[in-house]
């Protein structure tokens, strides 16, 4: 799935001299961050969202499961920033407190992937030969099916829940964690440094934890932020589907099925938990470009 | 050629059979067990005799030991036959088959609307020399990947059907009820192929046959749709496995919202009571339509570059 996100070329790439002292790279930063006001707002947008998975209290008080049934299906004002549901319940409310919900899973599911696919990819990579080929077909029919089919033959078979839809988003995106790793692992173990390490005798589970790990580790977090994007994005529609937590948990997903009967006389039920899905999904992308060496141009 | 074609073959018929045996250590190892959703009331409601559960499980094969059942199950499958469907009691790939017809619907409009938006975009990028146009046009794509399928849904719902009153919101009847499905179903596609048509377009232009053309006299409308449209094409074609199999896919999602009968409500219905033998059948299908669109795709390349059949370098 990494080439839905094919980068474009560097809008503004900047020459800039190697700053050393400490007031010099706080210049460079606050250059860098001042011609990317893009990427500082999602930033915020991210921190916006920890702190709602985290401490969902600071941003939103009140109970998410509680809700005045005279004040039911308000539109958005200044006392219900999200307008209310059909119990009164406050929307604002109930997509912060969702955050921890979406965002565990969203964890969960880049973790099951990152670790497995690592190994496999890690394994392929350092083995070679045939153990090579046979993970590789085995990555290779992982990716001949759609990945939504893949999570949803995972959640046949394990039941539903957050965690299990997660588990099953998370191995339905094995495959390209385990290609960037197994190239990754390629590229360095061919590397000088890790020739003249096994020349001077080093032991191959040394060169494997110092060399091959900590290099191989920067495209495969690139790779990890831009999952989180994608998994947010299945986590919910399975969860829209139905396949979550169980009713009244306001997981994002399941907050716009919610919505969705009352979607000809009350916008506000599906459209704002809508947005705050796409501003983070875009905001994990936004930063996940950055990370992939716009820093060093 | 006939090597090409003969190696192309076999490595897709590998594809399928490690996707069967895939989705049955899946759905058959895994813990979780239909007769058992059954016995606790699936079909009317009544629980089950356990002489019943034991009559179930020897009619659909279940009591044998697994590696049994998975040769017995795939040489079925390899006669086409996908078993049957534990809740309804019909024959898997009727069942598909029956759904089909309304599914290929949506996904053909969906590719449309993807290929001519998507293609549309790339070239409208990739000719003009407004350099902010180009920048916005290429951050549509990747505004479009960060949205969710269903919401969009929702939102073309509410503007189109209950705003304007101009579309169907649901069902399947007639044209019109096509248009917001299609669209859904096609966006996230139409970005993927604006992505590489865009990126490849970019390196055909670069190439020296087209300073050629250029001198030549030929037309910039030429030069960008006979001369570099043509080679750029090829790996915008590559990508068209992916996006028949997630077109297919997204019907799961799309047919739920807009309410429509087909290949992805019955997915979801399938999931919904375990039934085993009919979420796998709709998996086979998926991949069997991935490994075909792809095996199709094989072929066409050597018509379009003569050079891969030959394997003379590139």
């Amino acid at each position: 799935m990494t080439e839905l996100l094919l980068r474009e070329e560097g809008s503004s790439s900047v020459v800039l001299a190697r700053a050393s002292t400490p007031r010099e790279r706080r210049a460079r930063l606050g250059r860098f961050l001042l011609r990317r006001p893009g990427l500082v707002a999602s930033v915020l947008m991210v921190l916006l969202v920890l702190i709602a998975a985290f401490a969902p209290s600071v941003l939103a008080p009140g109970d998410p499961n509680l809700g005045v049934v005279a004040d039911k299906l308000q539109a958005p004002s200044a006392a219900h920033l999200f307008g209310t549901d059909y119990l009164g319940r406050d929307v604002y409310t109930r997509v912060v407190h969702g955050a921890s919900l979406s965002l565990q899973a969203t964890v969960i599911a880049v973790a099951v992937a990152l670790v497995a696919g690592g190994l496999i990819g890690l394994l392929a990579g350092f083995v070679g030969r045939w153990v090579d080929e046979a993970l590789m077909r085995v990555v290779d029919v992982l990716l001949s099916i759609p990945a939504i089919l893949l999570s949803l033959a995972l959640i046949t078979a394990l039941g539903y829940g957050t965690v299990k839809v997660a588990i099953a988003v998370g191995i339905a995106s094995v495959a390209s964690f385990a290609r960037v790793m197994r190239a990754e692992t390629m590229r360095i173990r061919r590397s000088t440094y890790v020739e003249a390490a096994r020349s001077v005798g080093t032991r191959w589970y040394v060169s494997l934890w110092r060399h091959v790990l900590p290099n191989a580790a920067g495209p495969v977090l690139v790779l990890a932020v831009l999952e989180f994007g994608l998994a947010i994005l299945a986590i919910s529609s399975l969860s829209f589907l139905g396949y979550g937590a169980p009713p009244p948990a306001p997981e994002w997903g399941s907050l716009i099925s919610e919505g969705r009967n009352y979607l000809a006389t009350s916008w506000w039920l599906c459209a704002l938990p809508g947005l705050t899905i796409a501003a983070t999904v875009l905001s994990v992308n936004r930063i996940s470009r950055a990370l992939d060496g716009e820093w060093k141009r | 050629m006939i090597g090409y074609l003969v190696r192309r073959v076999a490595t897709a018929v590998a594809v399928l059979w490690a996707a069967y045996t895939l989705t049955f250590i899946v759905l058959y190892l895994l813990p979780g067990d239909p007769i058992t959703t059954m016995a606790s009331g699936g079909l009317d409601g009544e629980p089950l005799t356990p002489e019943a559960i034991e009559a179930l499980k020897v009619r659909y094969g279940l009591d044998q030991p697994l590696i049994v059942q998975y040769g017995h199950r795939l040489a079925e499958a390899v006669r086409g036959d996908l078993g049957t469907s534990i809740q309804t009691g019909q024959d898997v790939r009727g069942a598909i088959l029956d759904a089909l017809p309304s599914t290929l619907q949506v996904a053909l409009a969906g590719l449309l609307f993807a290929v001519l938006v998507g293609g549309g975009l790339a070239l409208a990028a990739t000719s003009t020399r407004l350099r902010w146009l180009r920048q916005v046009l290429m951050a549509l794509p990747s505004l479009a990947v960060s949205l969710p399928v269903f919401w969009v849904g929702l939102m073309l719902v509410q503007v189109f059907s209950f705003g304007l009153h101009w579309l169907p919101s649901t069902g399947a009847n007639g044209p019109a009820a096509l248009v917001l499905p299609a669209i859904t179903l096609g966006l996230p596609m139409g970005a993927l192929i604006a992505q590489v048509l865009a990126k490849s377009m970019d390196t055909a232009l670069a190439e020296p046959y087209v300073g050629t053309a250029r001198a030549k006299g030929v037309g910039e409308r030429d030069v960008h749709l006979r001369h570099a449209l043509r080679n750029a094409a090829i790996p915008a074609l590559t990508v068209l496995g992916y996006v028949a199999g997630n077109l297919l896919a997204g019907t799961v999602v799309v047919e739920t919202v807009f309410t429509r009968p087909g290949l992805g409500r019955l997915t979801v219905q399938a999931v919904g009571v375990q039934d085993i033998p009919l979420v796998q059948g709709i998996v086979i299908f998926a991949s069997l339509v991935f490994v075909g669109v792809n095996l199709l795709v094989d072929l066409i390349y050597p018509v379009l570059d003569p050079r891969i059949a030959t394997g003379v370098p590139a």
